[in-house]
């Protein structure tokens, strides 16, 4: 990146939330003003509210990337990473990267360097078992270490720390969150919610405890006692980076001081975000960051009246998993307050001198708009109490226009409404783009599409969904495509659409779809199919594949798993493993024995790599068990039998229970089956322990165990027909909606005409090991150099990436 | 120029790896023409040769980063890219130049 010292404009000093918002924000008002975008992070600025999903998920901070690299260059805005400010020269407008760097003259210059966490000088907190939790990095030494840890100590019951203790306990890591204060999060709650959030929380707390000494297996506080942890995170809260203002000359309390347009001391130096002061107050959350970004940066390109008056401040979170939302000052002289501890829900709304000056809703955000509109405005609030009701039922249609929906970015709901009736946006998607609404921190993005539909005179527009960006045509657009021309093959779709090309990114859907449109009677490509399925195994993180024998409801014979043990033992496989669905999978296979092992294996693929009906799991039912209602194990068999061999959108988890108590989990699967008693079963969809974890729905409660089968093919072949790619039933319920299903799959003509092409579908499919006597090429399984002798690749530990 | 393997050894639209010159390469077959890069996607070692190739990249079938078959530039990512080999077919066999920077966007005959 070459810097031009002559090349003078804006720059801004922190890669931040805060330092990007005023980028965003000066390129609003000014096309031409070169912006540079100092960052001393080694990567571009992300969001760092959701901090806490990269120590739950172990996701790298590029996921929580706020901008694309490509947005930086179609903006011309100019980064540099990995750069530390060393000096800044108010006088001569310069500024100096350390290292040697290069010397930058600005016109003028924003300060957004955010703070650093705060850490109190307590005895043993420079031990290298203790973190602080910050940036990215922190949340990868956290997580590491509490994978090994025995016990955690968080300090500090604010937001990060429930956030950070969180994160650990989800690493399997026993936590306990250490609070000075005689409740958690104290600077948002009162005692009441504060109370009911810990109960909800279900984690370890000690409350007005003060650490005295950070001991490398425990923690001594200050009345002597004592707490276990050899892992401690410190959240107590942050500290503004000022070191550059102050050597620069700039007035500096606790923050750099700004006046209302931003302006710190020195001439044509402003300050944004966590670093600055603004009268007397630090802000550290998003909206407020936000706003006096677009304030400095109308104030710096030339706007006279461009002025920040504080902001009441409000928050709208997840706070480990609970909802809360707060706004204003939540202790007045009076109060109404609804509570219901056993569902965790807490709603308040407080009062000063008879006007509305706080709110507090935890476990239940209906209502969070007009309450926050009553606060802001300071209204007059004659009952508390009916107030907090009616917010309850205060819809969109019944918001004010000037009502704020978007917090992070002030966009009021006639700005929403303006949008549509008179900018002639149609769908959310184009709205949110015209107004940033709904593109901060995205809480708001529910009741911005309600207010678009409002707008619209009813439903919205359905965003157009791509199947693939390459081809702006949507799976419904391409499946009526292959109908009228009577496409047969990925090659024949690419080359009638888009761009005439092939695209790797979405052969593989188009595959699936061709396949899905002709019934499994079209012309196979096998270039198209992800490698799983050229090869029927599923691959390994070490190129290894796994075999999974079919086992149709989990049910086997001593003649199977001998024959199963013995073909582990021929070919050096090296691990055996149970899956979650009740098969036996062989771990480790090379590519060339897969034909080999399937022959001697002689049964069924299980289609365990595949997005196709993978397992149906049961329990034992009435054959066996003391309690089962019916025959679970033999309806389990049957269906796999009926369902076996078809691909679908993604894979699909089957189950089957013989009565209430659920043993196989059946309300936990893409299809479930129930039995409630007098042959009578239960049929759910839409239920997954996947990436999220959803309890089926139930689609209806049949009489008898063949209508049970029925419906539930019906389903799958509703499912196989409309969902998209990749999509699982827990994404495609939701999101089609039950009602909507239920009337496709129980009306008799569309019913019928499902199972027909179900029917068609079935007949055509065959097992792909079968392809181990007749492969689809010679060199179908082979590399052109594969000796049987070649080293096997090492498998250490049982696998831990390996996708099932 | 080093004999890889005979041109029916991949079929149209995949890759192989393949051993030339003790270097393990991904070889592949598209409807344009051939392409060799190193086999390994250096961000976990996926073998790239069984990754889904089209439009003149494949992607890694482990975690799906994308590199171009012509010049192995990494393509929708920052990490590191790959080096791509010099291939030739000359009477149904394949040879590859280990090393030999592939003629970008020309691929050897199809």
């Amino acid at each position: 990146m070459s810097l031009n010292p002559s090349d003078a404009g804006v720059v801004v000093i922190g890669g931040g939330i805060a330092g990007l918002a005023v980028c965003e924000a000066v390129r609003e008002r000014d096309a031409l003003v070169p912006v540079t975008l100092i960052c001393a992070e080694p990567r571009l600025p992300y969001d760092r509210v959701r901090l806490s999903e990269i120590l739950v998920s172990g996701a790298s901070a590029e996921t929580l990337q706020l901008r694309p690299a490509e947005w930086f260059e179609d903006q011309h805005v100019t980064v540099v990473t990995d750069a530390w400010v060393a000096q800044v020269d108010a006088r001569a407008r310069t500024i100096a990267l350390a290292d040697g760097g290069p010397t930058i003259t600005y016109t003028s210059l924003v300060l957004a360097t955010g703070s650093n966490a705060l850490l109190p000088p307590i005895p043993g907190i420079d031990q290298p078992h203790v973190h602080a939790f910050r940036g990215p990095e922190d949340c990868d030494r956290i997580r590491e270490a509490a994978v090994s840890a025995r016990r955690a100590a968080v300090i500090g019951g604010g937001l990060l720390g429930l956030e950070a203790a969180r994160g650990i306990a989800s690493q399997g890591c026993a936590v306990t969150v250490v609070h000075l204060m005689d409740r958690l999060m104290e600077r948002q709650l009162d005692a009441g919610s504060a109370g009911l959030l810990q109960d909800t929380l279900a984690m370890d707390v000690e409350l007005n405890r003060q650490t005295a000494e950070i001991a490398p297996d425990h923690l001594r506080f200050a009345d002597g006692d004592e707490l276990e942890a050899d892992l401690v995170v410190v959240s107590i809260g942050i500290a503004p980076e000022t070191t550059l203002a102050r050597a620069a000359g700039a007035t500096v309390n606790r923050g750099v001081v700004v006046d209302d347009a931003l302006r710190t001391s020195l001439p044509d130096v402003y300050a944004v975000g966590e670093c600055a002061e603004h009268r007397g107050r630090v802000h550290g959350l998003v909206a407020p960051i936000l706003e006096q970004a677009r304030v400095a940066a109308a104030a710096l390109t030339g706007d006279g009246a461009a002025a920040y008056a504080g902001t009441i401040p409000s928050t709208k979170l997840k706070v480990a998993g609970v909802d809360l939302f707060t706004v204003g000052d939540a202790e007045g002289d009076g109060q109404a307050v609804a509570m219901d501890a056993a569902d965790g829900v807490y709603r308040k709304l407080a009062t000063r001198d008879g006007a509305a000056c706080g709110a507090i809703l935890l476990g239940d955000l209906r209502g969070a708009e007009a309450l926050s509109t009553l606060v802001r405005r300071g209204e007059r609030v004659a009952d508390a109490l009916a107030a907090l009701a009616a917010s309850l039922e205060a819809g969109p249609a019944e918001m004010a226009d000037e009502v704020q929906v978007c917090n992070c970015n002030g966009v009021c709901k006639g700005d929403i409404m303006a949008a549509v009736t008179e900018r002639g946006a149609t769908t959310p998607r184009e709205v949110m783009a015209m107004t940033r609404a709904g593109t901060g921190c995205g809480s708001c993005k529910a009741l911005v599409v309600d207010i678009v539909a409002l707008a619209a005179g009813g439903e919205v527009a359905d965003e157009p969904h791509y199947l693939c960006p390459c081809k702006q045509q949507t799976r419904e657009d391409l499946a009526a495509l292959i109908r009228a021309d009577g496409l047969e093959s990925v090659s024949d779709v690419s080359r009638a659409c888009g761009t005439g090309r092939e695209c790797g990114a979405c052969k593989p859907a188009l595959a699936y779809l061709v396949s899905e449109i002709n019934a499994n009677r079209h012309r196979e490509e096998r270039d198209a199919r992800f490698i799983n399925d050229r090869v029927h195994g599923n691959i390994q993180k070490d190129g290894t594949f796994s075999v999974v024998p079919r086992m149709h409801g989990g049910v086997t014979t001593p003649a199977e798993l001998r024959r199963i043990a013995d073909v582990a033992e021929k070919y050096d496989i090296p691990l055996v493993k149970v899956t979650g669905g009740q098969r036996l999978d062989l771990l480790g296979v090379r590519k060339q024995d897969l034909p080999k092992v399937w022959e001697e294996l002689g049964m069924p693929s299980g289609h365990a790599y595949a997005k196709a009906v993978r397992t149906v799991k049961t329990c034992v039912g009435s054959d066996f068990c003391r309690f089962g209602l019916a025959d679970s194990m033999g309806l389990g068999v049957e269906i796999e039998r009926e369902w076996e061999g078809l691909h679908t959108p993604a894979k699909v988890k089957s189950g089957v229970s013989g009565c209430a108590r659920n043993c196989a989990e059946a309300t936990i699967k893409d299809i479930g089956l129930v039995a409630v008693g007098d042959d009578q079963w239960q049929v759910r969809v839409g239920g997954a322990a996947g990436g999220s974890v959803r309890e089926a729905d139930v689609l209806c409660t049949v009489d008898s165990r063949a209508e049970a089968l029925r419906v539930s093919t019906t389903f799958l072949q509703y499912y196989r027909e409309n969902a998209d790619f990749k999509e699982r039933t827990y994404d495609f319920v939701p999101r089609v909606g039950l009602d909507a299903i239920r009337a496709a799959v129980t009306d008799p003509a569309t019913g019928a005409a499902l199972r027909e092409r179900f029917r068609l579908a079935k007949a055509a499919a065959t097992d792909p090991w079968l392809e181990r006597r007749e492969p689809y090429h010679p060199h179908q399984f082979t590399n052109p150099d594969d000796e049987d002798g070649a080293a096997r690749p090492a498998l250490v530990g049982p696998p831990t990436g390996g996708a099932r | 120029m080093t004999y890889a393997c005979p041109v029916d050894a991949i079929p149209t639209g995949e890759g192989r790896t393949v051993t030339v010159d003790g270097h393990r390469v991904a070889l592949f077959r598209t409807a344009a023409g051939w392409y060799a890069i190193d086999r390994a996607c250096p961000h976990a070692g996926g073998p790239l040769a069984d990754g889904i190739a089209a439009d003149c990249s494949v992607i890694c079938p482990l975690h799906e980063r994308r590199f171009a078959l012509d010049t192995g530039a990494p393509i929708g990512h920052d990490g590191p890219g790959v080096r791509a080999h010099h291939v030739e077919v000359r009477d149904g066999r394949v040879y590859v130049a280990i090393g030999v920077p592939a003629t970008e966007g020309v691929p050897a005959a199809a």
